[in-house]
């Protein structure tokens, strides 16, 4: 036996109103690892992402986090990890350094904040009140948490959503950095990644297969 | 360095006073309505001292009642629909701080102005001298005690689009005992009674949902999640 994985999954399901809405047998995630979630629309990426981050209790198996149950170590599972979902958590009415602040976990300091925004493109644009922003752009600012966490795990669901060619980019060599300095990504998109060693994880869930025998 | 409990509750409390301050429009409304609603009491009822005087404990109570539980829908639903009660709920922290917090900036956005202005509509219903000061007493720790009540109601409807009237027969029975002792304060007070003691009975009450509302608030919280 070697170091156990950082996650594994095992016999997981997930069901929704006697449906089953996600189903993965086993599902290894090491350190260094991209996994790209794919997909068709409904097919259980969100939901797979969510009981990845707990916000869904899963109705059968378990997620261990480097060999433990997930349950048992919430707490260290839970500041190890990083999600930006579909809705980005940007409070429209508080400025980009405002925001960043707010959702970091750890204490920041103002320079660390405005560093983060200069990279990715927002310099100039931290005093100004999200909603003045693009969609882009704000996407952007959510973007920006993950220069500023120290979180090992991520888990993104569509981040590229609203983003431009340089803002795709960006991301990818984020990832990769990521990636090369001890995290780990999962990351659900139907684009395909410019970045080396993706791993690719198909989802299909039951409703589909039922959809289309 | 990782934040604190109280952190986060300080976090919250304050993330929400800024919010509100950034939209002072919205944050107002429940006291524009408990101005506004009180000065139709006269003109749809009687303009007569005497009869406004004798209504004026029970109007003003209810008035504020309704400001609180208008307004306490709102608490969560802001965060629900942009994804930070996700973030909320997936931080490794307890939520009972971060939710108190919240409650807090409730209360200080909407139960303490009402407070503050209600001796103006005491004025205006010609309530005797007396009732003024159990009255803003009774205010005080009613109208928490509405904030954390509702914030529990609130919760429980967060998920749907348009729990509004579900929100109001959650509430409305959880409303009764604080109205019922709060009117008794002021009406004790108007009579020479001792009012300190319906006015006890508030403290104990807010006293019993600060510990154990916020416990309400989370575990609903994260019902309303998982599905």
């Amino acid at each position: 036996m070697g170091h156990p994985s950082l996650i594994t999954i095992e016999n997981l399901r997930f069901e929704r109103d006697d449906t089953t809405v996600v189903s993965c047998d086993q599902l290894h995630l090491d350190v260094g690892e991209i996994l790209q979630v794919e997909g068709p629309n409904g097919s259980g990426k969100t939901t797979l992402l969510r009981l990845l981050t707990t916000a869904l209790q899963p109705s059968e198996g378990t997620i261990l986090y480097c060999g433990k149950s997930i349950a048992q170590c919430r707490l260290e599972y839970l500041s190890d990890i990083l999600f930006i979902g579909h809705q980005s958590a940007v409070k429209l009415m508080l400025t980009a350094e405002e925001n960043l602040l707010w959702m970091a976990t750890s204490e920041l300091s103002s320079t660390a904040v405005l560093d983060a925004l200069e990279a990715l493109g927002l310099a100039g644009y931290s005093d100004i009140p999200c909603y003045k922003l693009s969609a882009g752009q704000q996407r952007r600012v959510a973007l920006a948490r993950l220069l500023v966490s120290d979180a090992r795990l991520w888990y993104l669901d569509e981040p590229f959503t609203a983003l431009d060619r340089d803002g795709v980019k960006l991301l990818e060599w984020c990832m990769s950095d990521h990636v090369s300095s001890g995290g780990a990504v999962v990351v659900a998109t139907h684009q395909d990644l410019d970045v080396q060693g993706v791993r690719h994880y198909p989802v299909l869930g039951e409703t589909l297969l039922r959809a289309c025998p | 360095m990782r934040k604190q409990a109280s952190n986060s509750f300080y976090a919250y409390l304050r993330r929400d006073l800024l919010l509100s301050y950034r939209r002072l429009g919205e944050a107002a409304s429940p006291l524009i309505f408990f101005v506004m609603a009180s000065t139709l009491v006269p003109l749809g009822m009687t303009p007569d001292l005497a009869s406004l005087a004798k209504i004026a404990p029970g109007i003003i109570w209810v008035l504020a009642l309704l400001a609180t539980m208008l307004s306490v829908g709102g608490l969560f639903a802001g965060d629900y629909q942009d994804g930070s009660l996700e973030q909320l709920l997936i931080s490794p922290q307890i939520l009972v701080m971060p939710v108190l917090g919240k409650v807090t900036a409730h209360w200080l956005i909407t139960g303490l102005p009402l407070t503050l202005v209600s001796p103006l509509l005491g004025l205006m219903l010609s309530m005797p001298e007396a009732g003024y000061l159990p009255m803003m007493a009774s205010l005080a720790l009613g109208t928490a005690c509405l904030s954390l009540l509702g914030a529990v109601g609130a919760a429980l409807t967060v998920s749907l689009h348009k729990g509004g009237m579900l929100l109001a027969l959650i509430v409305m029975p959880l409303y009764m005992p604080v109205i019922i002792f709060g009117g008794a304060t002021v009406q004790y007070g108007i009579d020479g009674l001792i009012w300190t003691a319906p006015l006890a009975i508030l403290g104990a009450m807010l006293a019993a949902a600060i510990a154990l509302c916020p416990l309400a608030i989370a575990s609903v919280l994260r019902l309303t999640s998982i599905n």
